[in-house]
C-alpha cells in the first residue's frame, strides 16, 4: 500500500538520492514498481526484440525452408540482392506513395469532419456512432466492400460516377495500375479517416474560444482565422495524428492482399516481405528485407520526430 | 464562434454519415442479393430481389463458424491476458516511482510502431520449432505484445486521473483496506480498464498479417484469414454475395460494441494524445 507520504518522501529524495539515504519505503516502492512492469516488458520483447534479432541473424544466410540442409553463411549477400532488384524500389515506391497520398488526404477529409463535430449541437452521439464504424470494422471487410464496389459486374461506381468523364460503364478498376492504385487508397481512406478526425477533433477542442474571438473582433477572415490561430494551436494534435497514421500507412498490407494481391504492380513492402517468407519460404532473403523493412520505419518515425519536434513524451500526457 | 446549427452543418452532418454508413449499406445490401443475381452481374446498388439463402449457406459453413469460433476465443484471450497485464504495469507507471518508467513508455511506444510483417519470418521458424504454428496461443501471444502497448498508454493516462486520496478517506473512515479498494478504486479505475480492452479487442479482431502467417488450416484461422483464402468454386469469379454477408456477420459484434460504448472509445482513442 503506497500512500502520499511516500510518494513525497520520493520527491524528496530525487535530486540526488544518495543510495544509502534512501528510505526502505522507496526501495520497496522501486521494486514493486518494476516487478509490476516485468510481465508486460518480458512479453513485449519476446515477440517483437527476440524475433527481430532473429531476423538479423537469418539475414546472414542464404536459408530456404523448403531446402534446410542448403542454409549457407552468405554475409551481407541477401542485402545486396535485396537493394540492387528494382523490385524492391518499385514497391518502395509504390508504400511511400500510398502513404504520402493517404496521410494528405485523410488529414484535409478528417479535418473537415473534426470541425463539423467539434461545432455541431444535434445529433452528436449518431455522428460518434457512424464515425466509430469505419474505425472498428474489419480491414478485410473494408477492402472486400469497396472491391465489390468497384468491382465491373457487380459494383455501384461505374454506374453512379459515368457523368465523370473519365468513368464509365465498362471502367475495369482493376485492370491497370493507377486504377487500382486509386481503389486500394479509397478503402485506406476510408477505413482510417475517423480516427484521424478523432485526433484532430481532441486537438480543435484545445485551441482557445477566446483567441478565436479576439481574432474575428479584430477583423480576421475566416481564412486569417484557420491559419494563424487554429492550426498553429493544434500542431502537436496534428503531428502525433500525422506521425501514427504515417507509420501505419506505410506497413499497408491487408487491403492490398484483398484487393489485387499485389497485381497491377500494386505490391507494397509489407506484401513483398510477405511473398517471401510465407509463399517462397525465402527465410533468408525475407528476414533480409524484415530489417530493412524494421529500418525503414525506425528512421521514418525519427524523421517525422525530428521534423515536426514531435514532442511524443509531452504529446501523450508525460510532460 | 458559435455552435453551428446552421445550413452547413446539417449538409457536414449528412456527409459524413454517408461517408461512414454507405459502404456498411453496400455490403449489407449485398449479402441480401441471390447467387444466381451477382453471378450475370448486379451493378444496383440494391438487390432485385432479397434472400436470406447467404446467411443460411455461410452459418452451416462449417469453415467459417469454425473462424468465427477462433476469432472469438483468440480475441477474448488476448484481450483479457493484455489488460490484466497492462492494469499491473499501468498501475505501476501512473502510481509508483520506479527507474526505467521512462524506458517501459518508450518500449510501448517502439513496438506500437513496429512493422509486424517483420516479425512473420522468424515467428514463423520460431513457432514451427516449439509447435505453436498453427494454435491459438501461437496467436495469442503475439496479440497481447501488440496490444500491449495501446492498453498500458490508455490505461496509464486514465489511473493518472483517478483521485487516489479517496481510498486513505475511506479507510480513515473505517473501511477496510480491501474494502476501500473494492468499493473506491475499483468503480473509478473500472471505466479505463474497460476502455482499453475495447481498444485492445478492435485490435485482435481486425489482426490479419499474423493470422494469415502463423495458421494454416482452419484450426485456428480467424474469419480475416478466413475470408481472405475463401475463393468459392469459380476462381474467376469471387462469391460476392457470400464474401459480403460473411462481412456482415463479422462486422456485427462491432457495431454492438460501438453502439453501446462510443463514448468510452473516443475516450480511449484520444486519451492524453493531444496535450499542450
Amino acid at each position: 500500500m503506497t500512500t502520499d507520504a511516500v510518494s513525497d518522501d520520493t520527491a524528496a529524495h530525487a535530486d540526488p538520492p544518495p543510495k544509502a539515504h534512501r528510505s526502505d519505503r522507496a526501495m520497496a516502492e522501486n521494486r514493486l514498481g518494476m516487478k509490476l512492469v516485468a510481465p508486460a516488458v518480458v512479453l513485449m520483447l519476446l515477440v517483437t526484440a527476440w524475433p527481430m534479432l532473429q531476423a538479423l541473424y537469418l539475414s546472414l544466410f542464404r536459408y530456404r525452408l523448403t531446402a534446410p540442409d542448403e542454409k549457407t553463411m552468405v554475409g551481407l549477400d541477401n542485402y545486396v540482392t535485396v537493394l540492387s532488384d528494382s523490385l524492391f524500389w518499385r514497391d518502395l515506391w509504390n508504400t511511400v506513395l500510398i502513404m504520402v497520398i493517404t496521410v494528405a488526404v485523410e488529414l484535409v477529409i478528417g479535418f473537415v469532419f473534426a470541425m463539423v463535430m467539434h461545432r455541431i449541437v444535434f445529433g452528436r452521439g449518431a455522428m460518434r456512432t457512424s464515425i466509430l464504424i469505419p474505425y472498428g470494422i474489419i480491414t478485410v471487410v473494408s477492402a472486400f466492400a469497396w472491391q465489390f464496389a468497384f468491382s465491373l459486374n457487380n459494383g455501384f461506381v461505374n454506374a453512379w460516377f459515368s457523368w465523370l468523364p473519365w468513368i464509365n460503364e465498362d471502367t475495369n478498376w482493376f485492370g491497370d495500375h493507377w486504377h487500382s492504385m486509386f481503389a486500394i487508397m479509397a478503402s485506406e481512406i476510408w477505413k482510417t479517416t475517423p480516427f484521424m478526425s478523432l485526433l484532430l477533433l481532441a486537438g480543435l477542442a484545445q485551441v482557445s474560444e477566446d483567441m478565436l474571438e479576439a481574432a474575428k473582433v479584430d477583423g480576421a477572415t475566416w481564412w486569417q482565422r484557420l491559419t494563424k490561430v487554429i492550426l498553429p494551436n493544434m500542431r502537436s494534435a496534428i503531428m502525433v495524428a500525422v506521425l501514427f497514421r504515417a507509420l501505419d500507412a506505410f506497413r499497408i498490407f491487408d487491403n492490398i492482399f484483398v484487393m489485387t494481391r499485389g497485381a497491377q504492380d500494386t505490391e507494397s513492402l509489407s506484401f513483398l516481405t510477405y511473398r517471401q517468407v510465407i509463399e517462397q519460404f525465402q527465410l533468408g532473403l525475407g528476414s533480409a528485407l524484415s530489417v530493412l523493412l524494421f529500418l525503414m520505419v525506425l528512421l521514418l518515425a525519427m524523421l517525422i520526430v525530428k521534423l515536426f519536434r514531435v514532442n511524443l513524451a509531452q504529446a501523450r500526457g508525460e510532460g | 464562434m458559435k455552435k453551428g446549427t446552421g445550413l452547413q452543418y446539417w449538409i457536414g452532418f449528412a456527409l459524413i454519415l454517408v461517408w461512414c454508413l454507405l459502404p456498411v449499406v453496400w455490403i449489407i445490401s449485398l449479402s441480401f442479393k441471390s447467387e444466381a443475381e451477382t453471378t450475370t452481374g448486379s451493378p444496383q446498388f440494391l438487390p432485385k430481389e432479397a434472400t436470406l439463402d447467404n446467411y443460411r449457406a455461410i452459418l452451416k459453413d462449417s469453415d467459417f463458424t469454425h473462424a468465427l469460433l477462433n476469432s472469438f476465443g483468440i480475441s477474448l484471450i488476448a484481450t483479457f491476458l493484455s489488460v490484466v497485464l497492462a492494469t499491473l504495469a499501468a498501475y505501476a507507471i501512473a502510481r509508483l516511482e520506479f527507474r526505467g518508467k521512462k524506458l517501459v513508455l518508450s518500449l510501448a511506444l517502439a513496438i506500437a510502431m513496429f512493422p509486424v510483417v517483420s516479425l512473420v519470418g522468424p515467428l514463423f521458424d520460431m513457432w514451427r520449432t516449439i509447435h505453436l504454428f498453427n494454435t491459438w496461443p501461437g496467436l495469442i501471444i503475439p496479440y497481447m505484445s501488440f496490444t500491449l502497448p495501446l492498453a498500458i498508454w490508455t490505461l496509464a493516462a486514465f489511473f493518472r486521473e483517478i483521485p487516489w486520496e479517496m481510498e486513505q478517506a475511506a479507510q480513515v473512515d473505517g473501511a477496510t483496506s480491501w474494502q476501500a479498494f473494492r468499493q473506491v478504486i475499483v468503480p473509478l479505475a473500472a471505466p479505463g480498464v474497460f476502455t482499453a480492452a475495447i481498444l485492445t479487442f478492435f485490435f485482435a479482431w481486425n489482426e490479419f498479417v499474423l493470422a494469415i502467417s502463423l495458421t494454416s488450416t482452419p484450426l485456428a484461422r480467424t474469419v480475416p484469414a478466413q475470408m481472405s483464402f475463401f475463393v468459392g468454386p469459380d476462381p474467376f469469379n469471387p462469391p460476392y454475395a457470400q464474401l459480403a454477408t460473411a462481412s456482415v456477420i463479422v462486422t456485427i459484434p462491432v457495431i454492438i460494441i460501438v453502439l453501446l460504448f462510443q463514448r468510452r472509445i473516443v475516450a480511449g482513442l484520444t486519451s492524453g494524445a493531444v496535450k499542450g
